[in-house]
């Protein structure tokens, strides 16, 4: 689930400006491009099917046996991350904020990728626990695993249902389908191949969801750069652009104008950027979320889930190139006046949500058109695929299995996570509904997973490395860290924002250059004050595990991964390093 | 034997080239001087994909008759 900005595709209804604008997008299919759909599904549902007679045991249908080979895992974890709300809001923020939006990659994904793969899937993977809030419990007791596994299950059903809102309302904008048939359409699918072919039906669709999201944008891309000139032409227009907004250079630039929040369009300062997205939310998210850890967890040995988010880096490090150049070249063929045109949003700017449907319409004829929305559906479905797979093995094994049936037999269980499947998405759909009818809703759940994700870190990161972190530190450093977020953002707002849902509704005391940077802002505070309640309050206790049971979960009580047996080039630690160098070279050449 | 994923994955791209190579043959070539800057991107990028699926399928023939398919 991507932690931050989800663009809310409310209709277009902007009035007509002078001349020829346009109020939205349309996209006119052919024969061609439901032929290109009908295959796509096909295919979806049919691995599903086929993958069904390998399914005999809970581990086969919620954690795929644990048999997956590395690379598989790597697109899976990339996969089930790269929602829609990704490319289309990552291509929004492109235009928004220019270059500087790589910073969600650059540091904002591939250090802690690096981290998760290095140092602590030794303990997810080798502590045999079947998922994230079970490590909790095995690690400290069943309250903080009780927390985690609910607030999780929480979060989850409802992004899935935030994405089935977000993708029916805008196959309903750009193709006039109906909401209703698409909500209807896009859950079955969903619930067809996850129900059959379990976690490795939702896996390998997850495969071939990412091929078809980079060959299918791929050509946007190219045609756009040839459009505006090329790179050259890009990023003079570019320029020229962000000399009229009063901030020179930031478009083209990624670090030079974040000395100064009022330099940048972001409205944060460099330490914000590098600790409270770099660090606290970008560690939080994917270092403790069972979204993608679990296709790590898949992986056929220790060795493979350890490289699963290290290869998962490499090209998580090249697709602002794919996703974020969209949105910049939108902004520059704007400029340009060449004939591509966005439609309005209700207060008069483009709307960049529309970045992407608009450059389909212009760039591609009947034939890649059809791709190119087969690719963006497949990318909003694997994101739904992805919550709906970690709900069900959260609720059977850690809330089912652990507290209502604990003598359920292995078959049960299967059961059981089948009529899970179904459930969740019912509940998914409810929440899609319900962010119809009150706009507002999917502000409120950024909100509320903003304030639970931003302490997490602390109590894994002290819990793997710290011996003496109890269950008592971990469960109430995650409550007080929960609370302080919440505290935080109520004496807080962004300048020019009204007190409510944007925050200050405690009064606003402290005030922000803009929302991105309060939400870093507010995860640095909930960090610290969750690490610190942690340290205390284990001091403070009891330890309540022996080292006998902690072996395998902690770093001093578990034996050194040997990787002497594997060539020096194979090696997680080299791959890691390989990988925090690109990363380096990228931030310093669009410095 | 388990699916290997390279083999669906393979076979759709290939089937989705071959789709955009036939329609890029047949349609008007008006089409692409109004959307894609005159080139004919159904012919070039169905060739892609149809490059790629084969590349693929090729792959996974290997790994099986290799024995044990590669980590």
């Amino acid at each position: 689930m991507p932690f931050l900005h989800l663009p809310v595709l409310a209709a277009t209804t902007g009035a007509p400006a002078a001349g020829d604008a346009i109020h939205e997008v349309i996209l006119k299919l052919a024969g061609v491009d439901y032929l290109i759909l009908g295959i796509y599904f096909a295919f979806v549902l049919a691995i599903g099917w086929i993958l069904r007679k390998y399914l005999k045991t809970s581990a086969d249908f919620f954690e795929s046996g644990r048999s997956l080979p590395a690379w598989v895992c790597a697109l899976g974890f990339i996969g089930a991350n790269l929602g829609a709300q990704e490319v289309i809001g990552m291509a929004a923020s492109g235009a928004k904020y220019g270059i500087a939006t790589s910073h969600f990659y650059w540091i904002g994904a591939i250090p802690a990728m690096v981290f998760v793969g290095v140092f602590m899937m030794p303990f997810y993977y080798g502590s045999k626990a079947r998922s994230v809030p079970e490590y909790l419990k095995l690690r400290f007791d069943e309250k903080t695993r009780a927390l985690n596994a609910l607030s999780f299950a929480f979060m989850t059903v409802f992004s899935s249902g935030i994405s089935m809102h977000a993708l029916a309302l805008l196959l309903n904008s750009i193709l006039r389908w109906d909401y209703n048939v698409c909500i209807a359409v896009s859950s079955a699918i969903v619930l067809i191949y996850i129900v059959s072919g379990g976690l490795t039906s939702a896996i390998y669709n997850e495969v071939l969801q990412f091929f078809l999201i980079v060959l299918g944008l791929l050509p946007l891309v190219l045609l756009g750069l040839k459009d505006i000139g090329g790179w050259s032409g890009l990023m003079a227009r570019l320029q020229d652009y962000s000399a009229a907004q009063g901030m020179p250079g930031a478009w083209s630039h990624s670090w030079a104008q974040m000395g100064s929040a009022k330099a940048n369009p972001m409205g944060i300062e460099w330490f914000g950027l590098a600790m409270g997205l770099g660090f606290v939310l970008s560690f939080g998210y994917w270092c403790t979320d069972f979204l993608v850890i679990q296709r790590a967890m898949a992986a056929k040995d220790m060795a493979s889930a350890r490289r699963t988010p290290l290869l998962a880096a490499i090209p998580k490090m090249m697709f602002p190139a794919l996703v974020i150049l969209p949105g910049m070249l939108a902004v520059a063929l704007l400029q340009k006046h060449a004939g591509f045109q966005l439609p309005p949003a209700a207060d008069g700017t483009p709307n960049y949500n529309m970045v992407v449907p608009a450059m389909l319409a212009q760039y591609f004829p009947n034939g890649m058109l059809g791709i190119g929305l087969t690719a963006l559906m497949a990318s909003f479905m694997s994101g739904m695929a992805g919550n709906v797979t970690a709900f069900n093995t959260v609720f059977t094994y850690d809330i089912y299995q652990s507290y209502l049936h604990p003598k359920a037999t292995d078959a049960h269980l299967v059961t059981v996570g089948r009529v899970t499947t179904v459930v969740g998405l019912l509940i998914s759909v409810a929440c899609a509904y319900a962010a119809r009818q009150f706009n507002n809703i999917m502000d409120m759940l950024q909100l509320v997973f903003g304030f639970v994700n931003a302490p997490l870190f602390a109590v894994f990161l002290l819990g793997m490395f710290w011996r003496r972190a109890t269950g008592h530190g971990a469960f109430w450093g995650l409550v007080l860290g929960t609370l302080a977020a919440m505290g935080f953002q109520g004496v807080t707002l962004p300048v020019g924002a009204s007190a409510g849902i944007k925050g200050g509704w405690l009064g606003a005391h402290w005030f922000f250059s803009s929302s991105m940077a309060q939400n870093f802002w507010m995860a640095i505070f909930a960090f610290t004050g969750c690490f610190v309640a942690t340290i205390v309050i284990s001091l403070a206790t009891a330890p309540n595990k022996t080292d006998d049971q902690l072996r395998g979960l902690v770093y001093s009580l578990t034996e050194r991964i040997k990787d002497h047996g594997t060539a020096w080039y194979a090696r997680p630690a080299t791959l890691g390093v390989v990988v925090l160098a690109a990363a380096l070279v990228l931030n310093v050449i669009f410095w | 034997m388990h699916l290997d994923v390279r083999v669906p994955l393979g076979l759709l791209f290939l089937l989705l080239g071959i789709i955009l190579i036939v329609f890029g043959l047949a349609s008007n070539p008006a089409i692409y001087a109004q959307h894609s800057l005159g080139q004919n991107v159904n012919l070039v990028w169905g060739a892609v994909f149809a490059l790629f699926g084969a590349v693929v399928l090729l792959l996974s023939r290997r790994g099986r008759s290799g024995g044990q398919p590669p980590a």
